[in-house]
């Protein structure tokens, strides 16, 4: 019982996930199957691509509830880009205003679509600074305030409660970077691609004991 | 703010790493690419494009692997291409490492695949590499299948074309500056960022550190070296540095 898993669910680039973990200390598994999530300690939720696809995979293959038991049993867990977003209330991503899609709803949080004002090009892509929200956490420890991170995404999380949020950042509009709320934490930009900073936030999850 | 991307650009020729002149590719510069991505310090570059020139079809298997070995040693983005013909190979590209597909030829012979390949894999993960040439009576045209068939097009045309294909990056080359230390092709280099929404990497021609301030000013959102960052040390660094004193905002290290 102290895997660190990575949920294989057909979206987005695992390989780098993977090597990033075993760069920080762990050799994780990849897991594609519900009950092979009750045998990891950790889980993380990676991924790239549309939200509706991504939802409907998670409900569809059962490992949706297998996460759900997962959190509710407080075992960490981190999701990345894609992978942060379905953790939120709901998603604007390919949906009428009116009628969001709903996430796994752990994250008191909305999901939009940037603006695209001339001078912001979506997706927002590249890398950009982030600034803490709050001190002491410990997945910020060793975090410097103004990192940049790699990002790319074309939604961005808009959290409810302030107290949710870890990182910030701005484009065109501000957007949370980063949230963890109870054993749930998310990351909008990729640790796995955004060099020592993004290894050093893998190593924060790989140590945090949260509740 | 977002960051103005310095991307180091490693040509690759039946395995090894070539230099590129006029998009010939004689010179061997790294027998081995993971020494080459050693070599310029990879910690200052934000970015890594390989791209697979070899003659032949052949080659794709053996740079497969050069991409597998390469992504180990890569904590930044990393777009790959050269002889993307199919599905299946992009997929392949994509589970040994890549984050990104630069795709070229394909866009004249197969522009449904493109479409394809970036609602599958998602538009930010399509780069359209664009080489540009000058003819005789000085018009200027978009080059296919390593700039040697003519697309029959004007640069803004291919590179707006490229973006409603479902592209999500521009990588613009020049065949004409391709390794003639003269900088950018930036005239054309304007007119193609002017002309599309999506982010354009300069590439082509870059001998001192100045030609990437110039490509920033022209309006590219990155940019691109690859002879050049092979033959002095740090060299990548140095360049960091220099945009950093010539007031762009970039990524800082740590």
């Amino acid at each position: 019982m102290s895997q660190v898993g990575i949920l294989d669910y057909g979206m987005g680039n695992l390989r780098s996930v993977a090597k990033a973990l075993r760069m920080a200390g762990v050799e994780p598994v990849i897991i594609g199957r519900p009950e092979e999530v009750q045998g990891c300690e950790r889980l993380i939720v990676p991924g790239v691509g549309a939200f509706t696809q991504a939802m409907q995979h998670l409900t569809d293959s059962g490992m949706g509830a297998a996460l759900e038991q997962a959190r509710q049993a407080g075992r960490p867990i981190l999701g990345i880009c894609l992978g942060m977003q379905l953790m939120c209330r709901s998603s604007q991503e390919d949906a009428p205003d009116d009628a969001p899609h709903a996430g796994l709803g752990w994250i008191d949080a909305q999901v939009r679509r940037f603006p695209g004002s001339p001078g912001f090009k979506v997706p927002h892509m590249g890398w950009d600074d982030v600034r803490p929200a709050q001190a002491g956490h410990p997945l910020l420890q060793g975090i410097a305030d103004g990192s940049d991170f790699y990002f790319v995404h074309s939604y961005y999380v808009d959290c409810a409660d302030p107290g949710d949020v870890l990182l910030s950042g701005d484009y065109d509009v501000p957007y949370c970077a980063a949230f963890a709320h109870a054993n749930v934490a998310g990351a909008q930009f990729h640790p796995e691609k955004s060099q020592q900073v993004g290894l050093r936030l893998l190593k924060n999850f790989l140590a945090w004991n949260p509740c | 703010m977002l960051k103005k991307r310095l991307i180091a650009v490693l040509i690759l020729r039946d395995g090894q790493v070539v230099q590129s002149v006029r998009f010939k590719h004689t010179n061997v510069i790294h027998y081995d690419p993971v020494h080459a991505v050693e070599c310029f310090n990879k910690w200052a570059v934000d970015e890594i494009v390989m791209l697979n020139v070899s003659p032949s079809a052949d080659s794709r298997q053996g740079f497969l692997d050069a991409v597998g070995s390469i992504s180990e040693q890569c904590f930044v983005p990393l777009s790959a291409g050269g002889w993307i013909t199919d599905m299946d190979y992009a997929r392949s590209l994509l589970s040994n490492g890549a984050d990104k597909l630069v795709i070229n030829t394909l866009l004249a012979d197969d522009p449904e695949l493109v479409t394809a390949l970036s609602r599958r894999f998602g538009r930010q993960c399509i780069v359209a590499s664009m080489d540009v040439k000058r003819d005789e009576s000085g018009a200027i045209e978009a080059m296919v299948d390593r700039g040697r068939r003519a697309s029959g097009m004007s640069p803004v045309a291919w590179a707006q074309r490229a973006e409603t294909l479902g592209a999500g990056e521009i990588f613009f080359n020049s065949v004409d500056h391709d390794g003639a230390r003269k900088g950018y092709d930036l005239d054309t280099l304007r007119d193609v960022c002017a002309a599309v929404s999506v982010p354009v990497i300069a590439f082509g021609g870059v001998f001192t550190w100045d030609h990437l301030v110039a490509g920033l000013q022209a309006g590219a959102d990155a940019v691109a070296v690859a002879n050049q960052f092979h033959y002095t040390e740090h060299s990548s660094r140095k360049a960091k540095r220099h945009l950093v004193q010539s007031g762009i905002a970039v990524r800082r290290e740590e």
